[in-house]
C-alpha cells in the first residue's frame, strides 16, 4: 500500500530508498541488531545519517532538523523501516532533544543539540523507578538545591542502554511538599559523576537491555535543569508523546511476517493438523497490519492537510505492539522443536545453536517482545488515554 | 489516502444526510418494515429525485459519474439510519452488473429506469447448497431457438419480492462445479412459471426462494458473454463488498456514539457506567475496530475506483477484516446497553441485526478470510 505521492515525494522516496541501498553498513546486518551489536557498531548508521543530514527528521531545520514535509517524514521513516535499518537511538534523537530545543535555554541547546546529532552523545531515560510502574507522577528520587547544584538521591530502573549511556534525563522530585505530579522537575545528569552506578537487569529472553541506575549524592549543576524548577511535568508529557509517534511499526511487522511465511511454508506441512490454523491465523494478522497501516496512510493524509492527528498516537502503540507480539508468537510456535532454544549472551556466532538460521531470533524475540505493551506507557494506559482524550469517559 | 471529499461529493453527502434526518428517523423507518410491501416508494422516489440512484453510474451511461466512492458514501449514510430500501440490490448490484457486462442495447434499456427510480431489481445468484460459490449452480437454462428455457432454485434473494426484474444465473454448459459454463439473464419478475415464496428477513427486508419451471427468457436476455457468468458475479461482488463495508462502518458509527452516550447518562451503583474502567477499554477497542473499519473501506473503494490489480483480494479482505469489527461492535453494543440492547423498541439491535445480514452477504468473515489466504 502506498501513499498517492506528488512527483517530488516520489523522486524523494527513490533518493532515500537508493540512499539506504547504498550506505546501510553490512556489519550492521545481524541476526538481532537490537541484542548483537556494539556501541558503536550501533552507531555507525546514525553517524551516516548525520552526515547525510537526516539524522533528525522531526527537528526544526533551525537545530539541524532537514526541514522535511510530514509527507516526506512518513516516506523517510517508511523507507528505512521496510529496508530493517536500526533507527537512531530514540531516547537521543526522538525524546530527549525536542525537549531541549523547546524548553531548554540557549547554553543547553549549543552544548547538547550538536552532539545528540552527531552521536557523540548517547542518553537514557531516567523516568521510571522501582514501583513507578505506568504512574511515572509517583516518582520518588529526590534533588534538594546545594548553591549551584542539586543533591540527587535515588533509584531509576528500567533504564534501557544505560550501560552505553553519556547522559541521562531524569524526573526528580524538587518539591516533596506540592501534589505528585507539580514538585517535579526535568535534570540532566552525566553518566561519569561521582555517585551514578548502573547495574544490568537482565530479562527474560536472556538479554542485557535494561538497567538499574542509582543516584547517591550525585552533584548536578543548576544549570542543567530544563526550563523551570516543578515544571518538569509539563515536559515529561510533551515527550512522551513524542515516543509514542511512529509506533506502529508497519514496516518490522510486514518484514517478520515475510520471515513468518516463510518459515511455515518450509517448515510445516499441508497435513500437520496445525497447517490450516497457521494459514487462518497469519491470513488474520496480514489484515491487521494491512488496517493499521491503512489507517496510519489516513492519519498522514490527515496531518500533511494540516488536521490534528489527536490520540492517534495510543491507537497505533496498542495495535503496533498487538500486531507485532502476535507475529513473534506464531513465529516461535511455527519453528516447532527448536522453539525449545534460545541464544545465549553474550550472543556469539561460535556456540552452536540448533536448528535452521531463520528461527535462531524466534525464542528470543517472542519473549522480549512482550515488553511492548508494558513500555511507553503500557497499552491499559493508552486505552484510558483514548477514553478520555476521545471518548471523553 | 484520506478521503478528502470533492465539492461535488460533499454535497451528495449532506443532501442525504438532510433527507434522513428530516424524513427517515427510526420510527419512520419502523414504520415502513411494518407496512405489507416493507418499503416505501415514496422514499425510494426522493432518492432517485436527489441523484442517489444516479449517482454511480458512468456518465456515459447517463449518471453522474461518482463511481464506487459515491456509492461508498450513500451506502454509509444508509448504513447509520438503516434503510431498507433495495439500493444495495437494485444500484449497486443489479446496475453494477447491467453497466460493467451489458451490451449498448441492454445499457440503454435497462439503467436510464434504476437512474430514474422506476426499476426494481435484485440479483439471484445463490442456490440452497451453493453456499457463497458462484459456480456451485444447478439452475439449467437450455437453449431452444432464439430463447432460453431456465428451470432450478435460486435461494434467499434479498429483494426479489419488490423487484420488477431480476438477474439469474443459470448453467448453460458444464457441471455444477464447473466455472465456465454460468451465465446470466434478465427475467422478468413476473414471467410465466416463476414461483416466488417470499420472507421477511432478519434485518427488516424482503427476499425470497425463487422457482422457475420452465421460464422463457428471450436470447437477447442474456447479460453478459454465454459461460462467462462467474467472472460478471465476481466483479460484482468486489463491488458489493464494498458497499456493504460502507454500510457496516455507518451502523458501527451509530452504535459506538450511542453506546458512548448510554454510557455516560445510565447510572448504576450511583455512578455512570462509563466511569467504570473494563467499560472504558471495550468502549476504547470499538472505537479502534471503527478507525481501522473506516481505513480499509476507504482503501477498497479507492483500489476499486483506481481499477488497480489486487482489488478482489482486497475485498475479501476488507470483508473479513471489517466483519469481525462490525460483529465486535454490534455485540458489545448490545452487551454495554445491558437488557435494554435486546429490546426491539431500540435501535441498537436493529443494527446487530443488520451487522448480522451483512456479514453473511456475499461470504462471511471465514469465507472471505481463507479466499485472502489462498491468495497471498
Amino acid at each position: 500500500m502506498e501513499l498517492e505521492l506528488s512527483s517530488e515525494d516520489a523522486a524523494f522516496r527513490d533518493e532515500v530508498r537508493a540512499f539506504i541501498a547504498e550506505n546501510y553498513p553490512q556489519e550492521m546486518r545481524v541476526p538481532n541488531p537490537e541484542t548483537d551489536l556494539t556501541k558503536e557498531q550501533s552507531l555507525l548508521w546514525h553517524r551516516i545519517l548525520h552526515k547525510k543530514g537526516w539524522i533528525a527528521p522531526l527537528w526544526p531545520k533551525e537545530y539541524g532538523g532537514p526541514g522535511w514535509s510530514v509527507t516526506q517524514r512518513f516516506i523517510f521513516e517508511q523507507e528505512t523501516s521496510r529496508a530493517g535499518t536500526l533507527p537512531p537511538l530514540a531516547f537521543s534523537v526522538t525524546m530527549v532533544g525536542p525537549v531541549i530545543y523547546t524548553f531548554g535555554n540557549d547554553a543547553q541547546k549549543k552544548k547538547f543539540l550538536p552532539r545528540i546529532l552527531s552521536g557523540d552523545d548517547w542518553w537514557c531515560q531516567g523516568y521510571s523507578e522501582p514501583g513507578s510502574g505506568s504512574d511515572l507522577a509517583s516518582v520518588r528520587t529526590k534533588a534538594a538545591r546545594d548553591g549551584d547544584h542539586y543533591i540527587v538521591n535515588g533509584h531509576k530502573t528500567w533504564t534501557t542502554l544505560a550501560q552505553h549511556a553519556d547522559w541521562i534525563f531524569c524526573l526528580v522530585r524538587t518539591d516533596p511538599a506540592a501534589k505528585p505530579q507539580a514538585g517535579i522537575s526535568f535534570l540532566l545528569i552525566d553518566m561519569k559523576s561521582p555517585g551514578v552506578t548502573v547495574r544490568p537487569i537482565i530479562t527474560i529472553d536472556g538479554s542485557h537491555e535494561v538497567n538499574d541506575v542509582f543516584l547517591e549524592d550525585v552533584r548536578v549543576p543548576v544549570e542543567n535543569l530544563i526550563g523551570e524548577e516543578n515544571k518538569g511535568w509539563t515536559y515529561a508529557k510533551f515527550l512522551l508523546g513524542n515516543e509514542r509517534t511512529s509506533m506502529a511499526g508497519i514496516g518490522r511487522s510486514t518484514r517478520y511476517l515475510g520471515r513468518l511465511k516463510q518459515i511455515v511454508r518450509t517448515e510445516i506441512g499441508e497435513d500437520d493438523p496445525s497447517f490450516g490454523e497457521f494459514i487462518r491465523e497469519i491470513a488474520r494478522v496480514e489484515l491487521d497490519v494491512l488496517a493499521l497501516e491503512a489507517t496510519e496512510l489516513r492519519i498522514v493524509a490527515q496531518m500533511s492537510r494540516g488536521i490534528d492527528p489527536g490520540p492517534a498516537a495510543s491507537l497505533f502503540k496498542i495495535r503496533g505492539t498487538e500486531i507485532f507480539q502476535r507475529i513473534t508468537d506464531l513465529t516461535h510456535q511455527a519453528i516447532g522443536n527448536y522453539g525449545l532454544a534460545i541464544r545465549e549472551h553474550p550472543v556469539s556466532a561460535n556456540r552452536f545453536m540448533p536448528g535452521p538460521d531463520y528461527g535462531h531470533t524466534a525464542t528470543e524475540k517472542y519473549l522480549n517482545s512482550r515488553k511492548l505493551s508494558i513500555y511507553g506507557g503500557s497499552n491499559e494506559i493508552q486505552r484510558n488515554i483514548i477514553a478520555k482524550a476521545v471518548l471523553g469517559l | 489516502m484520506d478521503i478528502q471529499l470533492t465539492e461535488e461529493q460533499e454535497l451528495l453527502r449532506s443532501s442525504i444526510q438532510r433527507f434522513l434526518r428530516e424524513q427517515y428517523d427510526f420510527d419512520e423507518r419502523r414504520k415502513i418494515v411494518a407496512t405489507d410491501e416493507g418499503w416505501s416508494r415514496r422514499h425510494w422516489k426522493s432518492f432517485a429525485e436527489l441523484g442517489l440512484c444516479a449517482a454511480p453510474f458512468q456518465e456515459n451511461s447517463g449518471g453522474l459519474g461518482g463511481g464506487s466512492l459515491a456509492t461508498m458514501i450513500v451506502m454509509q449514510e444508509f448504513g447509520r439510519n438503516l434503510v431498507v430500501e433495495p439500493y444495495f440490490e437494485t444500484v449497486v448490484l443489479a446496475g453494477g452488473v447491467i453497466e460493467d457486462v451489458g451490451s449498448p442495447e441492454q445499457r440503454q434499456t435497462f439503467l436510464p429506469k434504476i437512474m430514474e427510480g422506476d426499476a426494481i431489481w435484485a440479483l439471484a445468484w445463490a442456490e440452497g447448497r451453493s453456499r457463497y460459490d458462484f459456480h456451485n449452480v444447478t439452475t439449467t437454462a437450455r437453449r431452444q431457438g432464439d430463447k432460453f428455457v431456465l428451470s432450478g432454485t435460486k435461494a434467499a434473494v434479498v429483494g426479489a419480492p419488490w423487484a420488477d426484474k431480476l438477474i439469474v444465473s443459470a448453467r448453460t454448459s458444464g457441471q455444477q462445479r464447473d466455472r465456465d459454463g454460468v451465465s446470466l439473464f434478465v427475467v422478468d419478475r413476473h414471467a410465466a412459471n416463476l414461483h416466488l415464496q417470499s420472507f421477511k428477513t432478519v434485518d427488516g427486508r424482503r427476499a425470497a426462494e425463487l422457482t422457475l419451471m420452465k421460464v422463457e427468457v428471450p436470447a437477447s436476455q442474456m447479460l453478459g458473454s454465454e459461460g462467462e457468468g462467474v467472472a460478471a458475479l465476481e466483479a460484482a461482488r468486489d463491488r458489493a463488498i464494498a458497499a456493504l463495508c460502507a454500510e457496516a462502518v455507518g451502523a458501527m458509527t451509530e452504535l459506538n456514539s450511542a453506546t458512548l452516550e448510554y454510557s455516560k447518562t445510565r447510572k448504576q451503583f450511583g455512578v455512570a457506567l462509563g466511569t467504570f474502567q473494563v467499560l472504558q477499554h471495550r468502549m476504547v477497542d470499538m472505537f479502534i475496530a471503527l478507525e481501522e473499519s473506516i481505513s480499509l473501506t476507504q482503501h477498497l473503494n479507492l483500489t476499486l475506483a483506481s481499477k488497480e490489480p489486487n482489488g478482489s483480494k482486497l475485498a475479501s479482505g476488507a470483508k473479513t477484516k471489517v466483519g469481525y469489527a462490525a460483529r465486535f461492535v454490534a455485540e458489545q453494543a448490545v452487551q454495554l446497553h445491558g437488557g435494554m440492547g435486546m429490546s426491539d423498541e431500540l435501535n441498537i439491535g436493529h443494527y446487530f441485526k443488520r451487522i448480522s445480514s451483512i456479514n453473511v452477504q456475499f461470504g462471511d468473515p471465514a469465507y472471505h478470510l481463507m479466499r485472502y489466504a489462498q491468495q497471498s
